[in-house]
């Protein structure tokens, strides 16, 4: 598993107080019963992580972890300078 | 019961610094809402002109010059131990004070102040804090009275002497509604001769409006709640105070009585802290409803015939049907709106479609703690007036909530509708709703 991923689902499972190995990129947001305010609060935590900002417009396509993984993956491959 | 009538009002707000201009600004619809202005309030900590965040305008109370203005004066002391909130708290209290008459008529040892105020002296504790945690400066002696929550009620009391109880209410969203409504059930009970209630904040700070930014439920263009499009809401601030004293006393002294207090309802969600929930909102609506018994007895209604649904039956014999302005919470944000029209529903059954719905955040913004009594004000103001302000911003009304929202033009109260509601539901869950009902001169 690559780093954003591994990071993304480290994240997830320390948000929700869950075994990493609980933690799948198939996993739904349902499944890990995140909230509209858990939702907010892992954008977040992500955005601080890779310094990235996620629009709001995307907000409602992420209901997996995978999901937010591959967001991160396309914010950063649109700004390569990234140093985070 | 002792009826309770609203003798004395007095405001703060991005739309007007007195009732008169809250008034006038009120029914032409004209909004406070505007965008950042580095010339108009300078965010310390705030760097560059471009603030950096998702949304782009604000609520700001404007003209607030208490150094210079004699309307707005505080004695030196009051002025150097406040924060602006609680300024803004004391000076609508003078004026409300001054409106009603009240001080000459009731001892102040048997009178009450009741105050919502959500966020405290956030901006002298930022400050503090910034120049603490950035410069290891010292902190004033007075940063502890300027940040604390009951600052304003205790400086309220301070300059109109009164002595009876004196509480700050801090429930979020609703603190305003929440102390107008146990202050009207003190007065209602003869615990307190007369109160002067209402709420105030100025937590927009840099710090505030960072911390918002990152919920993402402020608007990026304006709050327009009710609408098709609404996209958020707007953060504002300011203060309203309103002063209670029995009916009959205020009939008696020949005081002009912008409207009674009915009825007061409150519930809590125990949901979330921050999904709002219709069942707990619809459940302070149907208290608020039920209390205008308590207070008023009746309404005696001819006895209905033909089918009804069980939330018809229920509203049978109260005062539900007398309801022709609802003063709604209309934060602008798709769940609250959403939600709270599925509690207007719940609540009123039959009658919800055809009440009249307006919000008042669309001029002022959102200004947590003083949001309830800038509404309990303009509630008061419409009973008054016979005239519901209409909602401002709003291009298509959603149609999903089949509500009455009144948008375009103040439209007037119906004949026999003389009740109104005001409604305020704050993140926690925790909801409080005012009943008024028009007094007929």
């Amino acid at each position: 598993m690559d780093d954003i991923a591994s990071r993304v689902i480290e994240l997830v499972a320390q948000s929700k107080k869950l075994p990493v190995t609980a933690v799948k990129l198939e996993t739904s947001f349902d499944e890990l019963q995140i909230d509209s305010l858990d939702k907010i609060n892992l954008t977040f935590a992500v955005e601080e992580m890779f310094s990235i900002e996620i629009p709001d417009a995307s907000l409602n396509s992420l209901k997996t972890v995978g999901d937010v993984v591959r967001g991160v993956e396309k914010l950063r491959a649109a700004a390569p300078d990234d140093t985070a | 019961m002792v009826r309770v009538a609203v003798t004395g009002l007095g405001c703060i707000t991005p739309i007007g610094n007195t009732v008169a201009e809250f008034r006038e600004a009120m029914y032409e619809g004209r909004s406070g809402i505007a965008p950042f202005d580095r010339t108009a309030r300078r965010f310390p900590g705030m760097t560059g002109d471009d603030p950096g965040l998702r949304f782009k305008t604000t609520g700001l109370v404007t003209n607030f010059d208490p150094a210079n203005n004699p309307a707005q004066k505080l004695s030196t002391g009051i002025a150097a131990s406040t924060d602006p909130s609680a300024q803004f708290g004391i000076v609508s209290a003078r004026q409300a004070v001054e409106d009603s008459g009240v001080l000459k008529h009731y001892d102040p040892s048997t009178m009450a102040v009741i105050i919502g105020c959500g966020c405290g002296g956030r901006a002298a504790d930022e400050e503090a804090n910034r120049g603490l945690y950035t410069r290891n400066a010292r902190i004033s002696p007075l940063g502890i009275v300027r940040a604390m929550s009951s600052s304003g009620a205790s400086n309220i009391a301070i300059e109109t002497g009164v002595t009876g109880p004196v509480l700050n209410i801090s429930t979020a969203c609703a603190s305003g509604t929440h102390a107008i409504g146990l202050a009207f059930h003190m007065v209602r009970s003869g615990q307190a001769a007369a109160a002067i209630a209402g709420g105030y904040e100025a937590a927009l700070t840099w710090g505030f409006l960072r911390a918002w930014d990152s919920m993402r439920v402020v608007s990026p263009t304006v709050c327009r709640p009710f609408a098709a499009d609404r996209d958020g809401m707007t953060l504002g601030e300011g203060a309203a105070m309103l002063v209670l004293e029995p009916l009959d006393a205020a009939v008696a002294r020949g005081a002009h009585i912008y409207a009674e207090i009915v009825g007061f309802g409150m519930s809590a969600d125990a949901h979330h802290i921050t999904q709002p929930r219709a069942e707990g909102a619809a459940l302070a609506i149907r208290r608020a409803i039920d209390d205008i018994t308590l207070t008023l007895g009746g309404p005696f209604m001819e006895p209905h015939s033909g089918e009804m649904s069980g939330v018809e039956r229920s509203l049978e014999h109260t005062w539900a049907s007398r309801i022709g302005y609802i003063n709604a919470h209309g934060t602008g944000t798709p769940t609250n709106d959403a939600v709270e029209a599925a509690a207007i529903h719940q609540a009123l059954g039959p009658h919800a479609p055809h009440i009249p719905v307006g919000a008042t955040k669309s001029l002022t913004g959102h200004s947590i703690g003083a949001a309830g009594a800038i509404e309990a004000l303009a509630t008061a103001l419409a009973l008054d007036a016979a005239s519901l302000p209409h909602t401002a911003n709003v291009g298509v009304v959603d149609p999903t909530l089949d509500l009455d929202v009144i948008v375009d033009a103040p439209r007037p109260l119906a004949p026999g509708k003389d009740v109104a509601l005001s409604n305020s539901l704050a993140f926690g869950g925790l909801n409080a709703v005012l009943a008024f009902r028009r007094h007929e001169r």
